[in-house]
C-alpha cells in the first residue's frame, strides 16, 4: 500500500520546525505503524538522508515510550492503544497521514517527533512511592487486602507514563497521570501513612511543571491505552481537599 | 583459577555465613563511596535504590527517556516464591530443586539455593512497596502455576507483573533521587568500561541528546544491562535492548559465560512479515489452562473450530503426559519446532501452533478467563484482530531470554575485580534453561538482596585507595577508542542499512543457534557471521552526525556488538558437544528425541576470555553435593 506521510521535522529544541511530505510505497497492511515508520527510514538513509527521530521501545504497549499525533489524535485513530500497537491496516491506500509530537508547553519537544517528559519522573519524585527501606519489610500475608480494593488500585496502577493524556487534553492537564499514581498507593493500607503528604505534594509539583487544569472534558480516557477512567481526577480531588483542610 | 568463592559449610547455611563473614563499612565511610549502576530495570533500580539507602553515593544510567521504561516492564506472568501459601507442598528445597533442575543441572547448587532462600522475603518487600499483586476474597495472596512445576509459586498483578514490580522499583529509585542519594542519567547509553590497574573504575558514556561523550569514575562499576536476545533481531525485547555494555567489559577482560544458552519461548505471536521488527509474547500463564495443538492431517486448511476434537494432536500432552502443556519451555518449543517443521504447522505461514481456551471457557466460565487473562486477550485482539474467547490462538517459538551472560561469582563480581553484573546480563542461576518466573526473581534478588550484601565486602578495600578522576589516562584511551568507532561508522558511507545486516544476523542465529544446532550448521554461522560482520563495516550507511540526537547510529552501534557477540555465541554451541536444557545438539539426542546430557565430559560452565578477536574458553567444574543429577524428565 502506499500512503503520504506529513511528518513534523525538528532539528532540535532551539529550532523552529515544520511539516516535510514523504511519500511511502510498498507498505503491507500488516506492517505496524512504527514499522512503516522504520521502513521510510531506511529509505531515507537510502537516501542519504538523515532518519526521523521517533520514540519506542517495547513495541507491545507496556513501556510508554512510543506516541504520536497521527491525524490529529494521540496515538492514531483507534481508542485506548498505543502508537506501537496501531497496524497500517488501519488507514487507506493513498491516505494522507500526518504525523506531529505530543504538543505541550510541559512536554518540551526534543527532535523531530521526540519530547521531553521527565516532568512525569519528577512528578514521582515527589512522593509516589512508598517510604519503606529495603529489609524492613513484614510477612506480606500480614497485611489482607481485599480483593476489590486491590483490583481498584491496580485499575489505576496500570498507567504506561506514555503522556497520551497531555497531549490530547486541550489543558495539557496532566491530572490523569497524576490521579493515577496517587490513587494507586493511597488506596492500599501500605499507602495511607504517607497518604496526604503524597497528594499534596506531587499535585504542587503537577502546577509547577506547567501543566495546565483539569477541566473535565473526558479527552484524556479516551485515549488512555490503560483505559484509566476520569473518576480517578475526581478521587484524586477529593483526596487533595481532604487533605487539605484535614490534613489527611 | 577460576573462583566461585562459594562459602564453606551446608547449603542452608552458605548465604547467612557469608554474610557474617564478610567486610562492613561504617556509614560515615560508605558516602566517601561511589558506584555507578549501569541498568535501571528490577535489578539496576533495585541495587541503586538500596545502595543508596545504604548510604552510598550512586550514579545510574539507562538508554530509555525513563527508568520506569527497563524492560522489565514488559513481563507479564509473575513472579516465584517459596512462600507455600497453597500448602501443596511446597518449600525451599523444592525450589531449589525444581530450578536447578529445570536448568539442566548447569548451573550453581550455591547460587539458586540462595535464589530460592530469598524469595519469599521479597515477595513481602514488593508487598511492602505496594505491589498490587493479585488477592483472594479473603485478602490473601493469590498463586497460579508456571511452567516446569507441580506446585502453585507464582505471584502475579494481572499480565503487568513485570510493570508493577518496575513502577514499585523505579518509585524507590526516585525516592532516593529526591533524597539526593542516587544521580540518575536516562538517555545515556554505556559505550565502554573504563580500568585501571586492573579494576573497574568507570564508564565512557554517550548522551543519547545531544551525543557528546561523557567520562564517569567510580570505585565499583555495577551492570544491570539486561538480556541480548535482540541478537536475533526478531525476539520478545524491546528494540533498544543491547549487548554492548557487558560485550564492551568482556573485551575489557570480563570472562562471558555461557553465551549460547538461549531460551526460546513457546508462545509468542507469529511472524507475519519480513518488515516485522518485534515478536510480541503471549505470558506462558496463559498455559495453564490453554491447551496447545495442532490438527492431526498435515496442511489442514479448514479454520481452527471445524476441526473435530479427534483429528487434533495435543501433541505436549501426548509426549509429556505428567506436565503437559506446562512442559518448560525448552521442550515446549521444540516440540512445537518439531510439529511446525514436520507439516502440521497452522496460520498463513504455516508458522504457528493453536493455543486453544475452549475447555477452559467451558469449566469455569468466560468471566473467571477474563478476570485471569482479560489483557492478554486483549492485546491479542489488538495486534491480530481476533478473539481468542471464540477461536484458538495461534502462537510460534520466539528468542527470549538470554541465560548466558557475564561469568559472575558467588559475590555477582565479574573477572575483573569492581565490575559487578546482575539480573539478566549475568550468568548465575538458571544453568541452561530459565523456569518462567524466576527471573524477574533473579533480578530482584540480585538487585535489592544480594549485591548490596556483597558489594562492601570489595568496598571496604577500596576505601584505602585513591578515588578514581576522569583525567585519567585510561579514560582518555576508552573515549578515544569510542570516538574512532563512531567516525569509522559515520565515514563508511556504504549504501545498506544497519537493519539490512541485523536481519542477516537474525536469519543466521535463528536457523543456527536457536533451538536446534549441529556442528556442520555451527561451523557454516560462523564464517556467515564473519562475512556479514566484514560486510557491514564497508558497505552500512549511517546518516547523521555525533553531535545530535542519532538513532540511526544507535542502532550501528549495538549491531556492530551484536555482530561479535553473535560470533562468539556461536563458538559456544559448537564447543558444547552435549545437549542440554535449551542447547540442543541434534548429534546428541536420544531415540524419543529428547536431549542427551553428558555430565562426564561437560558438567562444567564455559566462560570465555577475549584475546584480540578470539576466544579462550575457560572451565569452572560444577560439583553437585546436594542433588544428584538425574536425566530431566517431564514424561
Ligand atoms: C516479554 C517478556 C516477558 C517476560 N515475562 C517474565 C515473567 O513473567 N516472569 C519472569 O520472571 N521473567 C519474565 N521475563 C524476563 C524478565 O522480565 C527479565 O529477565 C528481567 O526483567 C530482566 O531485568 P533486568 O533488570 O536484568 O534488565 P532490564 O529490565 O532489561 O533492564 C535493563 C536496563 O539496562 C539499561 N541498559 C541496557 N543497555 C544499556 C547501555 N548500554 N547503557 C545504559 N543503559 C543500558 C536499560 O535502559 C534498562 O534500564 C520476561 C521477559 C520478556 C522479554
Ligand atoms: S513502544 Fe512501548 S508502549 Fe509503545
Amino acid at each position: 500500500m502506499k500512503i503520504v506521510f506529513k511528518i513534523w521535522r525538528q532539528v532540535n529544541s532551539k529550532s523552529q520546525g515544520g511539516f516535510e511530505t514523504y511519500e511511502v510505497d510498498g507498505l503491507t497492511e500488516d506492517m505496524s505503524f512504527l514499522e512503516a515508520l522504520d521502513y521510510l527510514n531506511e529509505r531515507l538513509v537510502q537516501r542519504n538522508e538523515k532518519v526521523i527521530a521517533y520514540e519506542y521501545d517495547c513495541r507491545e504497549g507496556i513501556c510508554g515510550q512510543c506516541g504520536v499525533f497521527i491525524n490529529g489524535r494521540a496515538h492514531g485513530p483507534h481508542d485506548n492503544i498505543t502508537t506501537c500497537q496501531l497496524h497500517m491496516r488501519s488507514f487507506k491506500d493513498g491516505e494522507t497521514v500526518v504525523v506531529e509530537p505530543w504538543r505541550a508547553a510541559a512536554f518540551p519537544v526534543i527532535k523531530d517527533l521526540v519530547v521531553d517528559r521527565s516532568a512525569f519522573d519528577r512528578i514521582i519524585e515527589q512522593g509516589g512511592y512508598i517510604s519503606a527501606r529495603t529489609g524492613t519489610a513484614a510477612e506480606a500475608n500480614a497485611i489482607l487486602v481485599g480483593k476489590e480494593v486491590v483490583d481498584r488500585a491496580m485499575d489505576a496502577a496500570a498507567c504506561i507514563g506514555c503522556g497520551a493524556c497531555v497531549a490530547t487534553c486541550k489543558n495539557a492537564s496532566a491530572a490523569l497521570f497524576t490521579a493515577a499514581k496517587i490513587n494507586h498507593l493511597n488506596s492500599l493500607p501500605q499507602g495511607k501513612p504517607e497518604a496526604s503528604n503524597r497528594v499534596l505534594e506531587m499535585t504542587r509539583q503537577m502546577e509547577l511543571e506547567g501543566f495546565g487544569s483539569c477541566t473535565f472534558t473526558g479527552a484524556c480516557e479516551v485515549e488512555c491505552p490503560e483505559e484509566i477512567p476520569m473518576i480517578n481526577i475526581a478521587e484524586m480531588n477529593a483526596r487533595r481537599v481532604k487533605a487539605k483542610w484535614l490534613g489527611k | 583459577m577460576l573462583n566461585s568463592k562459594i562459602p564453606e559449610g551446608p547449603l542452608e547455611n552458605k548465604w547467612s555465613s557469608y554474610q557474617t563473614k564478610s567486610q562492613l563499612i561504617n556509614p560515615a565511610n560508605k558516602k566517601k563511596l561511589n558506584v555507578i549502576v549501569v541498568g535501571s530495570g528490577l535489578a539496576g533500580a533495585g541495587a541503586a535504590a538500596t545502595l543508596a539507602e545504604l548510604g552510598y553515593d550512586v550514579t545510574c544510567f539507562c538508554y530509555q527517556d525513563s527508568a520506569r521504561r527497563a524492560h522489565s516492564v514488559a513481563a507479564q506472568g509473575g513472579i516465584n516464591a517459596a512462600k507455600n501459601y497453597q500448602h501443596d507442598g511446597d518449600s525451599v528445597w523444592r525450589m531449589f530443586h525444581d530450578t536447578l533442575k529445570g536448568g539442566d543441572f548447569r548451573s550453581r547448587e550455591a547460587n539458586v539455593y540462595r535464589l530460592a532462600e530469598l524469595s519469599a522475603p521479597l515477595i513481602d518487600h514488593y508487598v511492602q512497596q505496594g505491589v498490587p499483586f493479585a488477592r483472594e476474597y479473603g485478602g490473601v495472596l493469590a498463586n497460579r502455576s508456571f511452567g516446569g512445576v507441580q506446585v502453585q509459586r507464582t505471584f502475579y498483578a494481572r499480565g503487568q507483573t513485570g510493570q508493577q514490580l518496575l513502577l514499585a522499583a523505579y518509585s524507590q529509585l526516585y525516592k532516593m533521587k529526591r533524597a539526593q542519594k542516587v544521580a540518575m542519567f536516562p538517555r545515556h547509553e554505556m559505550l565502554d568500561l573504563v580500568v585501571i590497574d586492573g579494576k573497574a573504575k568507570g564508564i565512557i558514556a554517550r548522551d543519547l541528546i545531544t551525543g557528546q561523550l561523557k567520562r564517569f569514575a567510580a570505585d565499583s562499576v555495577v551492570l544491570a544491562t539486561g538480556g541480548y536476545s535482540r541478537v536475533f533481531r526478531l525476539s520478545t525485547l524491546a528494540i533498544g535492548c543491547n549487548g554492548s555494555a557487558i560485550w564492551k567489559a568482556h573485551k575489557r577482560g570480563a570472562y562471558f559465560a555461557a553465551p549460547s544458552f538461549t531460551q526460546v519461548h513457546p508462545t509468542a505471536l507469529p511472524q507475519t512479515s519480513e518488515a516485522q521488527s518485534k515478536l510480541t509474547l503471549m505470558s506462558e500463564s496463559l498455559r495453564n489452562d490453554g491447551r496447545i495443538w495442532v490438527p492431526k492431517k498435515k496442511d489442514d486448511d479448514r479454520r481452527a473450530n471445524a476441526i473435530p476434537e479427534e483429528e487434533r494432536d495435543y501433541y505436549l500432552e501426548r509426549r509429556y503426559p505428567s506436565f503437559g502443556n506446562l512442559a518448560p519451555r525448552d521442550i515446549a518449543s521444540r516440540a512445537a519446532k518439531e510439529r511446525i517443521d514436520a507439516g502440521y504447522g497452522v496460520g498463513p505461514f504455516k508458522n504457528a501452533v493453536y493455543l486453544d481456551f475452549k475447555h477452559a471457557v467451558e469449566r469455569f466460565g468466560i468471566q473467571t478467563i477474563q478476570d485471569r487473562y482479560g489483557n492478554l486477550f486483549k492485546m491479542y485482539k489488538k495486534i491480530t484482530g481476533v478473539d481468542a474467547y471464540q477461536e484458538p490462538m495461534q502462537i510460534s517459538p520466539a528468542a527470549h531470554f538470554s541465560m548466558g551472560g557475564l561469568w559472575v561469582d558467588y559475590e555477582l563480581m565479574t573477572t575483573i575485580p569492581g565490575l559487578y553484573a546482575i539480573g539478566e546480563c549475568n550468568f548465575s542461576d538458571h544453568g541452561a534453561n530459565r523456569l518462567g518466573a524466576n527471573s524477574l526473581l533473579q533480578a530482584s534478588i540480585d538487585g535489592y538482596f544480594v549485591l548490596p550484601n556483597t558489594i562492601n565486602n570489595y568496598l571496604a578495600d577500596e576505601l584505602k585507595e585513591d578515588h578514581p578522576t576522569t583525567d585519567h589516562p585510561e579514560f582518555d584511551k576508552a573515549q578515544k577508542e569510542v570516538e574512532q568507532q563512531i567516525t569509522k561508522l559515520l565515514t563508511v558511507r556504504g549504501d545498506k542499512t544497519v537493519d539490512h545486516f541485523h536481519r542477516e544476523l537474525g536469519k543466521v542465529m535463528w536457523q543456527e543457534c536457536a533451538m536446534s544446532r549441529n556442528k556442520e550448521g555451527l561451523g557454516n554461522a560462523i564464517s556467515k557471521i564473519k562475512e556479514i560482520r566484514d560486510a557491514f563495516w564497508n558497505e552500512v550507511n549511517v546518516t547523521g552526525g555525533q553531535q545530535e540526537m542519532n538513532t540511526e547510529l544507535e542502532k550501528a552501534l549495538r549491531l556492530a556488538d551484536f555482530l561479535e557477540l553473535g560470533l562468539l555465541m556461536c563458538t559456544d554451541a559448537f564447543q558444547r558437544e552435549e545437549s542440554c536444557g535449551a542447547h540442543f545438539r541434534e548429534e546428541y539426542q536420544t531415540d524419543e528425541g529428547e536431549a542427551m546430557r553428558n555430565d562426564k565430559t561437560h558438567a562444567y560452565v564455559s566462560a570465555w576470555a577475549y584475546d584480540n578477536g578470539n576466544f579462550q574458553l575457560h572451565k569452572e567444574p560444577l560439583v553437585f553435593e546436594n542433588v544428584q543429577p538425574t536425566v530431566r524428565s517431564y514424561k
